[in-house]
């Protein structure tokens, strides 16, 4: 079960569904334009270390290698302290790594900044602003004048389908429009890529599964890098056009995947046959297998 | 007897009920602490309150409390009357008011005005909490009548003696709740106005600022409510004006229908003051605990 140090991209992916990263483009990518587009965000090769007290450092990423073009939805997966949540904090500049570096478009990222949004589980919103007011906050902050940033938000707003809901308190929306207001307001500053820390975890079960074709059309229209969390593998497995599948102690990349349902999912429309397709299953299958080594070595699983 | 036995028994049960753990009613949450309604035996407390003052006061009833240590309903009410209209050592009561809520109300302002800034300083800068955080955590639980007679000697019997107790009861509680404010708000609030472009000073003033606007209300809330407890130990010393030295120099004389009037004047602009107070809150921050 023990895997090589760092990386070791499996090629048993390529059997179930496959398509290169370059052909993987959303059709009607390039129609949207970004202000970052083009953008590469790259993660070479970081080392995140914890210094601890008494016993050894803990390695939270070790050498960890990812890059992340405009029209990739890269979604990683991975047993509890694989590293996912420290990953995406150093891609959107909150940490720093210990060794390695992050670089959007060659230039390094040396702390947070608009061009890499984020979206999180909850609780990131401001519920003292209406939804257009958290939706133009960031334009606001970037001192765009009130007029142009209302344009720039519609677009946005009617997006994610809350197009009537732009006057309403935060409070007063269901947990799924939540993160749509969470979605826009990310989308609104056009940044290169976008980075969600399990956006859609506090979600109930329908809620959830609307939400994942939202974001799927979202992508397809903005032709966005995204990084996506999260810990459902059947949502992995729908959403991504790159699975990477992350192990705990140290927290690394062990599996690469390249997907296409969600490409089969533009082409039916139907989502539920997507995730009953005999490939699917077989893959799902095949990373719980992973998973669930790695938490019960771990010892999260007591059998 | 029988009939005796079984009312002491249902008694009993009645008794036994207010303090089981039965089944919720439907709409109640089973095991909720203080579910229902009390506004009712709060009006009887009340009312039973006043009822028992009048009992055992009123002459016409023969009077179980001499008039000195408890004074009826209807003579504090003619005092107030008087009071109010002829005044209380050459100040009518309208004046007393004037002085006492002026004071609290400039020592409340210099109060938000230092410690709503000196709070967001100490939560958000290590070197500002280290250095606040002794004088602060040293004088706050002291009592105001502990420090009195040193604020006497460093600011003398004028105005400004009587600002500073009443400043010092009204800073800690809004400097206190402040850095608690300033917690409350979500690591997530802070790093997507972050990732969303806003420098550090814009993330001070518009997201922790804002997110801790509830605490600092019940903050201000709260001191205020202390400043009417500290008010009668600002007054003390050389005070012609104001309601807590007309208390004062009442208690001098022995005239305990004024005390109480006082008293009573006191507790309903305290009241008044704090539901205003929560009415602004409901304003400010409607969103109080509902994210």
């Amino acid at each position: 079960m023990a895997q090589v140090k760092g990386r070791s991209t499996s090629k048993k992916a390529k059997s179930a569904s496959i398509k290169s990263r370059k052909t993987a483009a959303p059709p009607k990518g390039g129609k949207a334009k970004s202000n970052g587009s083009g953008e590469e965000l790259r993660a070479e090769a970081v080392t995140v270390v914890y210094p601890v007290k008494e016993g050894d450092d803990v390695h939270a990423l070790e050498k960890v290698s990812l890059s992340i073009s405009p029209g990739d939805f890269v979604v990683a997966l991975g047993a509890s302290g694989c590293g996912k949540t420290t990953f995406l904090n150093l891609l959107a500049g909150f940490i720093k790594p210990t060794e390695g570096r992050v670089t959007l478009g060659g230039r390094p990222v040396l702390g947070p900044g608009a061009d890499r949004g984020v979206v999180f589980q909850k609780h990131a919103l401001l519920p003292w602003l209406k939804v257009l007011q958290n939706v133009t906050f960031g334009l606001k902050m970037q001192g765009i004048p009130q007029g142009k940033r209302r344009d720039m938000a519609r677009k946005y707003i009617d997006l994610v389908g809350l197009k009537d809901f732009e006057q309403k308190n935060i409070y007063e929306l269901s947990g799924g429009m939540q993160q749509r207001v969470g979605l826009a307001r990310a989308l609104t500053s056009d940044p290169a890529a976008l980075l969600m820390d399990e956006p859609l975890g506090a979600l109930d079960a329908l809620t959830r599964d609307n939400m994942q074709e939202l974001i799927l059309d979202v992508w397809r229209e903005t032709h966005k890098a995204i990084f996506f969390i999260t810990h459902s593998v059947e949502e992995a497995l729908f959403l991504a056009t790159k699975l990477i599948v992350m192990s705990p102690r140290p927290g690394r990349i062990t599996h690469e995947y390249e997907l296409d349902f969600c490409h089969r999912f533009f082409e039916c429309r139907d989502a539920r046959k997507v995730k009953s397709m005999p490939d699917f299953i077989k893959m799902r299958e095949e990373i719980i297998t992973i998973i669930r080594g790695d938490e019960l070595e771990g010892g999260n699983i007591h059998v | 007897m029988s009939d005796a036995t079984h009312r002491e028994g249902s008694f009993f049960g009645r008794l036994g009920q207010i303090f089981s753990a039965g089944p919720a009613k439907p709409g109640d949450s089973f095991g909720a602490p203080g579910v229902g309604n009390s506004t009712t035996i709060a009006i009887a407390s009340a009312l039973g309150i006043f009822f028992l003052w009048w009992v055992t006061t009123t002459p016409a009833l023969g009077p179980m409390v001499k008039p000195l240590f408890l004074p009826s309903p209807a003579e504090v009410w003619d005092k107030f009357v008087s009071v109010a209209t002829e005044g209380y050592q050459d100040q009518t009561l309208a004046e007393h008011t004037f002085a006492s809520v002026q004071r609290i109300f400039i020592a409340f302002v210099l109060a938000a005005l230092f410690g709503i800034p000196i709070g967001m300083a100490m939560a958000t800068n290590r070197v500002f909490r280290g250095f606040f955080d002794p004088p602060i955590e040293f004088y706050r639980p002291l009592p105001p009548l502990g420090y009195l007679p040193l604020t006497i000697i460093w600011f003398g019997i004028g105005e400004t003696q009587k600002l500073v107790l009443l400043f010092l009861a009204m800073f800690a509680p809004m400097v206190l709740n402040t850095r608690a404010g300033v917690r409350s708000v979500a690591i997530e609030q802070i790093h997507a106005a972050y990732s969303l472009g806003a420098s550090r000073a814009q993330v001070l003033w518009h997201v922790i600022l804002k997110g801790a606007m509830p605490e600092i209300l019940t903050g201000m809330r709260i001191g205020i409510g202390f400043g009417w407890t500290t008010l009668v130990a600002a007054e003390l010393v050389a005070t012609e004006r104001g309601l807590g030295a007309m208390i004062m120099s009442a208690s001098e004389f022995l005239v305990t229908s004024v005390v109480i009037m006082g008293i009573v004047v006191i507790g309903i602009i305290a009241y008044s003051f704090d539901l205003l107070m929560r009415w602004i809150e409901r304003k400010v921050v409607p969103w109080k605990g509902r994210v």
